[in-house]
């Protein structure tokens, strides 16, 4: 049986029953890897000695009768989580040599609970970009599509799942970087709330909106994966206390469970200008889905909507101008042989070490915080990100989900958009406003466009209502099977 | 609007250059950035609070004690440059 292609949950189903052992799941995706990545790119790193070893510990704890959901369970780690002893490049030829000391809190967790982890995923460099263009070691295909972008910045995340290569994979959103690539590549994700996950030992790109978010095969495994990852953390200070309830056990066995649930649309999200019909489309019957399992569904507004990518940028950047002061070439990382003093140093190191959009995305934002420009910008941005906040909380009164589509289009081709910037960065419209206010977002499967391409939904929940998106979206899965479908990848990894 | 000088100053800041031929692309396509922008002073943010933190939590501290993770040799693997205990860099006062 292709063990590649099932989920978390039925893997752990077969291992509690003896009939297959971690060596044999690990193996699989290892095969799977070798067949495929060569035309995905998903993988930066195959850590597969490292895998099997895991593996192996993993079988010798369940032959103790130690077993966890995750025991044995092959996972891709974004390329900008820091891993002990494997090679950590966040796609940047800055950190090409870096090898880090320790682990991320939620690698940490990872192993704890049992898991392997089989590989570091790509990504766009430092996670700054909507399409895994940018990285340093080449783009990630889209496994629907091989002339297509997978989204980012979590793209090789994304990829890896949908073309099997993992069971699941952790990725970061900052802006819609784990929900992007899940639309754009069948799979399911979620952003949690802002804290829920420790961001200790994860390169910061924009501190106050980076999230740790997981992405699976469907959202029952997402509610496992939860389980483990959730949870406060004393070294990462924006880390939260609170509750983790048992997603697993509360997600319902029959989608009419869901009933009574009031889910708001916001008008401004669907615009007929300038989203893709089968988007449209798509979302209608998503919404239709949603009525038929008891749901109460209507109108909404969310009036500063139109402000969010302008507000993302500038906050965004500015937080990430500082966050990358530190690659200076000194302590870690590519240090160049051009110079003659310390300036130059610092100069040479980073202007040969990063990327354009990186330098871009730095560059403005030391303009919105220099002299002169600090309030024009900044604080204003800060301002309408208290606007974007309070649009949340007053829908939230009195409804329990909002439902929004994930993208106004489907996968769009590697290279349409890299020349153009601002048309790149106007693909996290949909996205982008939840990490302004913190808010946790389920992303998942809702249909296909007329040439096959997969469509994405979004999910929102008030603060802390990870449970209520689980329940809705699991509901949602029982009821439809958009997420079971896999892309058509044959042997030789062409398009089948 | 800004011009290519202005972008030169502010790459100084930011410790980053960018070449002759580089610039003037990169001045256009940071100066569409900026008018795009500008879109928020349509916002009326009169007596609107700063958001610099989606987390109602605040001050969080912890004692004041040494937690010694690693050697100084595991904290130098990664250094360019060192010797002893210490990281090589090129003179710091002329």
């Amino acid at each position: 049986m292709e063990l590649c292609k099932k989920t978390i949950y039925e893997l752990n189903e077969l291992l509690k029953r003896r009939e297959i052992s971690c060596v044999d799941i690990t193996k699989s995706f290892l095969e799977r890897i070798k067949e495929h990545d060569s035309s995905i790119n998903a993988y930066i790193t195959v850590c597969e000695e490292k895998a099997l070893l895991q593996a192996k510990e993993a079988d010798n704890k369940l032959k103790e009768g130690k077993i966890t959901h995750l025991t044995g369970i092959p996972i891709g780690v974004k390329d900008n989580y820091l891993t002990r002893d494997i090679l950590t490049t966040c796609a940047s030829k800055i950190l090409s040599n870096y090898v880090p000391p320790y682990n991320a809190t939620v690698v940490d967790k990872i192993f704890d609970a049992g898991g392997v982890v089989i590989g570091k995923t790509n990504l766009d460099e430092f996670a700054m970009g909507s399409s895994n263009e940018s990285s340093y070691y080449g783009a990630v295909k889209n496994p629907w599509d091989l002339a297509r972008t997978p989204g980012g910045s979590s793209g090789g995340s994304g990829a890896a799942v949908a073309s099997c290569e993992a069971v699941a994979a952790l990725g970061t959103d900052t802006g819609g970087s784990v929900r992007l690539p899940a639309s754009f590549c069948n799979v399911t994700s979620l952003k949690p709330t802002y804290g829920r996950v420790s961001r200790f030992g994860i390169v910061a790109y924009a501190s106050s909106l980076d999230q740790v978010g997981p992405i699976g095969r469907d959202v029952r495994d997402l509610a496992i994966l939860s389980k483990y990852i959730f949870g406060y953390d004393p070294l990462d200070s924006t880390s939260i206390r609170a509750d983790i309830p048992d997603y697993l056990e509360n997600l319902p066995k029959d989608p009419s469970e869901i009933k009574g649930m009031k889910i708001g649309i916001p008008k401004e999200y669907f615009f007929k200008d300038g989203i893709d019909p089968d988007v449209l489309d798509s979302l209608s019957f998503a919404r239709d889905i949603f009525v038929d399992m008891g749901c109460e569904v209507s109108d909404v507004s969310l009036p500063h909507t139109e402000y969010a990518i302008a507000t993302y940028y500038i906050i965004a950047t500015a937080e990430a101008s500082s966050n990358l002061a530190r690659y200076d070439g000194i302590r870690f990382g590519y240090r160049t042989e051009n110079h003659d003093d310390l300036a130059e140093l610092y100069m040479n190191s980073r202007k040969e070490g990063f990327g354009e959009e990186v330098k871009r995305r730095i560059m403005l934002g030391t303009y919105v915080l220099s002299a002169g420009y600090y309030d024009a910008y900044y604080a204003k941005a800060q301002r309408v990100r208290t606007l974007i906040k309070e649009d949340f909380d007053r829908v939230f009164s009195t409804y329990d989900l909002i439902l929004v589509p994930t993208s106004p289009t489907t996968a769009f081709k590697l290279g349409e958009r890299v020349d153009d910037p601002l048309k790149m960065y106007l693909s996290d419209i949909f996205t982008i406003s939840v990490n302004l206010a913190g808010i946790p977002s389920l992303a998942l499967p809702c249909g296909f466009s007329k040439s096959n391409l997969p469509i994405g939904m979004q999910l929102l929940g008030s603060y802390l209502s990870e449970a209520k998106l689980f329940q809705a979206g699991h509901a949602f899965q029982l009821a439809t099977d958009f997420h079971k479908y896999l892309p058509p990848l044959n042997k030789k990894g062409d398009k089948g | 609007m800004i011009n290519v000088n202005d972008v030169k100053y502010i790459a100084k800041l930011a410790r980053l250059e960018f070449g002759e031929d580089e610039l003037i692309n990169f001045t256009h396509k940071f100066n569409e950035i900026l008018k795009y922008v500008e879109k928020l002073n349509e916002v009326d943010t009169e007596n609107v609070e700063a958001t610099s933190h989606v987390v109602p939590i605040t001050n969080v501290v912890r004692k004041d004690e040494s937690l010694k993770r690693w050697s100084e040799s595991k904290i130098l693997e990664m250094a360019p440059e060192s010797n002893d205990n210490f990281f090589i860099v090129p003179k710091v006062l002329s």
